[in-house]
């Protein structure tokens, strides 16, 4: 543990006596926006050119600006079903089968799904024995946030990145932030219209030269990304994904090909957490997080800390070990505070010394960038240089305070720091 | 695991009849008529009418209406049909009745079924204005055959479309759902109207199953044939404590490649089950389900890893929402 962090151990845990759920946590949908006040004006005149208009307004470019660690967003009306076949377009990963059924092909879960019926994401549907994502464009959540908030803590840092979300998701976390959209079908949520270029524009004259695909879960919205991608690198925007990771190897590579950056979730290390509280599997995750880094995908992982569920010294200590045989040392890891939402709320939130006990573990294993989060104010926020230990980068909650990176060097003993740090 | 046992938070007024119901179901009784207990059997009427198609493919109104009648008035054991849906529903109550139409009108509630049991609630006194019949979606009840509409002094046909699903949570077991406010703001008191169908992924499709049309996230609940989903979806406060009566529609019945409607895997039973009880009402059907691929040669259920272990679950000392053991189930033919 360095110096510095010893220092500020009791300050921190201080101010995060005083954590609630009125603070933002790491990926959650912002609470307010800046644009709800403009709520009704949307609702009531929803096409396109007055979402373009109002997502353009000066008023959001300077929000965005100034306010890196405040709150913006675009707010959305309602749509008619009339609607509703501009956001369906063809699965890219499936197979057809007998009678007219198909087996999705995107996740492991492999869903065999009858004529008219949807898979366990809720936003793919079998139409006449062809299978349909019905969220292509069909946003329900787009707020611009500092790229910290993902976290991304080596990428681009103290950048604003456009965030977007469908509803939906292939998994059903038990202690899921967003659960109002990511388990939720896209009919049941506000929602626009939001083609891929039209993204890209939207971000642009945010000045965001990134889109993140994050709050619900990317996988089930893998067209529309793919995409949004594309179409952000024609205008030079980067586009990074904060997923969950339960992904086909297939699928998955040829995403890699288009995005800049792959955060993720990684909720356990233990195949019994993703049964039971995930719904998931680990092997898969594992796997898609071994084919990122052969890949040369820069990634960073998050581990959300779950009081009695996956905080044992023993599991912290399999994560770190198959962290730096399988992936490298290099690779961030960062272990955030639980806070009780959706089906977990009778569990209290995550208590600090658990965190720095698990930081502990992992530094003591060897990896070199290992952080907390949600947890504002505490100097594991910070980015030490492995080899000097001062910090390179100083942050407070999701805003960069200092930065001592020439680059890519450590300017004080020019170690080098893995990531990518021009936007 | 304990956070698994999640129960939620009920208003006082919901503690109370929740209080009520437990307190009848332990006592034997409904409020409404003979209930299943643990100590008595509980009835599944099965009705029939081979003639119910005369010569052709279309129904008989005159006979389906008997076929209710006789069911009914046999599980309440009444004198008259009137009297026996006066057991069921009360004047001023709005009354829901939940249909079938996730496979269009070849394998969903029948139209005309739908039509005579309204024909029967109005004359035990519930106002055409206070019957709704209901499903997930508009489009899925169009499907059907059904027409929508919400206007003033008529019955009203509606999807959860219409009104959407309520914000919070409710939560009992494995769920954690938001329940459609056709259910829990419009209905008094629900008629459960399945079909009777195998189902590829959950074993059966019949009256548990059913209310998974009375939640916002049913996809979510078909890992591991629906067990425990399906039955502690059930537990639910709202689906509950409003559920009165079942009716499976089992005019067509479909025993393999379901819930799609499959024309070369269905056949006419030309019957309706009718019970208070689902589980005991699901386990017959099941085993009628059976019964047909036997006959055709085709493996169990059980043989396939997708029977319905959701009936037992749902049978059992945390669901109690009735009987799957067939010593305790008293079926009548009638």
């Amino acid at each position: 543990m360095s110096k510095e962090f010893n220092t500020l151990r009791s300050e921190a845990s201080l101010c995060n006596r005083a954590l609630s759920r009125d603070q933002e946590l790491a990926d959650t949908l912002p609470r307010d926006s800046v644009i709800d006040a403009l709520t009704g004006v949307v609702a009531t005149n929803h096409d396109r050119r007055a979402f373009l208009k109002l997502a353009g307004v000066p008023c959001l470019c300077a929000c965005a600006a100034s306010c890196v660690g405040g709150l913006s967003g675009l707010a959305f009306g309602t749509e008619s079903p009339a609607d509703d076949a501009r956001f369906i377009v063809e699965a890219q990963f499936y197979e057809k089968l007998p009678y007219k059924k198909t087996r999705c092909k995107l996740c492991p879960r492999e869903c065999v799904i009858d004529d008219r019926e949807r898979g366990y994401c809720g936003v793919r549907e079998n139409h006449g024995g062809s299978y349909y994502t019905l969220v292509h464009s069909r946003v329900c959540a787009a707020h611009i946030d500092p790229i910290e908030k993902k976290p991304f803590f080596h990428f681009c840092p103290g950048t604003p990145a456009f965030s977007v979300a469908t509803a939906g998701c292939n998994v059903n976390c038990k202690m899921c932030q967003n659960w109002d959209i990511s388990q939720s079908r896209p009919e049941q949520v506000r929602s626009t219209y939001l083609p891929a270029k039209e993204l890209a524009n939207v971000a642009q004259q945010n000045r965001c030269p990134i889109i993140a695909y994050t709050y619900s879960e990317p996988v089930v919205f893998y067209e529309y990304l793919r995409d949004a991608a594309d179409a952000g690198h024609a205008l030079g925007i980067k586009s990074v994904v904060v997923t969950g990771a339960f992904v086909q190897q297939d699928p998955l590579k040829k995403l890699c090909q288009g995005v800049d950056a792959i955060k993720v979730d990684l909720k356990a290390f233990s195949d019994k957490f993703y049964k039971e509280v995930v719904n998931g599997e680990l092997k898969p995750v594992l796997d898609a997080l071994v084919t990122m880094r052969k890949l040369g995908m820069w990634n960073e992982i998050v581990y959300l800390v779950i009081p009695t569920l996956n905080d044992s010294d023993t599991e912290f200590r399999a994560l770190a070990q198959w962290i730096k045989s399988d992936l490298g040392v290099d690779v961030p890891l960062h272990f955030s505070r639980f806070h009780p939402e959706y089906l977990l709320k009778n569990l209290p939130p995550t208590p600090l010394e658990t965190l720095e006990r698990a930081k502990a573990i992992a530094d003591a294993e060897g990896l070199h960038y290992v952080y907390l989060g949600n947890v504002p104010g505490h100097p594991a926020e910070n980015t030490y240089c492995p080899k000097c230990h001062r910090v390179v980068i100083g942050r407070i909650g999701f805003t960069v305070t200092e930065m001592h990176l020439r680059k890519g060097k450590c300017e004080y003993c020019q170690q080098a720091i893995p990531g990518v740090w021009r936007s | 695991m304990p956070f698994m046992r999640q129960r939620p938070n009920p208003n006082r007024r919901d503690f109370l009849k929740a209080c009520i119901a437990s307190a009848a179901f332990t006592a034997g009784m409904s409020p409404f008529g003979p209930f299943s207990t643990p100590v008595e059997k509980s009835k599944v009427v099965i009705s029939r009418d081979p003639l119910l198609r005369g010569g052709g493919s279309s129904l008989d109104s005159g006979r389906l209406l008997k076929m209710l009648d006789r069911s009914v008035q046999a599980l309440h054991s009444s004198d008259s049909p009137q009297e026996a849906w006066k057991k069921v529903v009360r004047p001023g109550e709005v009354v829901g009745l939940k249909v079938n139409c996730l496979a269009g009108r070849g394998i969903s509630t029948s139209v005309l079924l739908v039509e005579v049991i309204c024909e029967r609630l109005q004359e035990a006194g519930v106002a055409k204005k206070d019957i709704v019949i209901w499903d997930r979606l508009n489009t899925d009840l169009e499907s059907a055959g059904f027409r929508v509409t919400t206007g003033p002094d008529r019955i009203r046909y509606m999807g959860n479309d219409t009104l959407g699903y309520e914000e919070d949570l409710a939560i009992y077991g494995s769920v954690g759902s938001r329940v459609s406010k056709t259910l829990t703001q419009l209905c008094d008191a629900v008629i459960n109207l399945p079909v009777l169908k195998d189902h590829s992924i959950a074993g059966v499709t019949i009256a548990l199953k059913n209310m998974f049309g009375a939640i916002h996230n049913p996809n979510k609940y078909h890992l591991n044939v629906g067990d425990p989903y399906v039955a502690d979806v059930n537990v639910l406060p709202p689906i509950r404590q409003r559920t009165r009566l079942n009716i499976c529609d089992a005019l067509t019945a479909q025993y393999e490649g379901g819930p799609s409607f499959m024309p070369q895997w269905t056949w006419p039973y030309n019957g309706l089950l009718v019970s208070a009880d689902p589980v005991a009402l699901d386990y017959v059907g099941w085993q009628i389900l059976e019964q047909k691929r036997a006959e055709k040669g085709m493996k169990s259920l059980l043989a396939l890893e997708r029977a319905p272990k959701y009936i037992a679950t749902a049978a059992d000392a945390q669901h109690r929402l009735g009987t799957s053991d067939p010593a305790r189930i008293e079926q009548m033919e009638v």
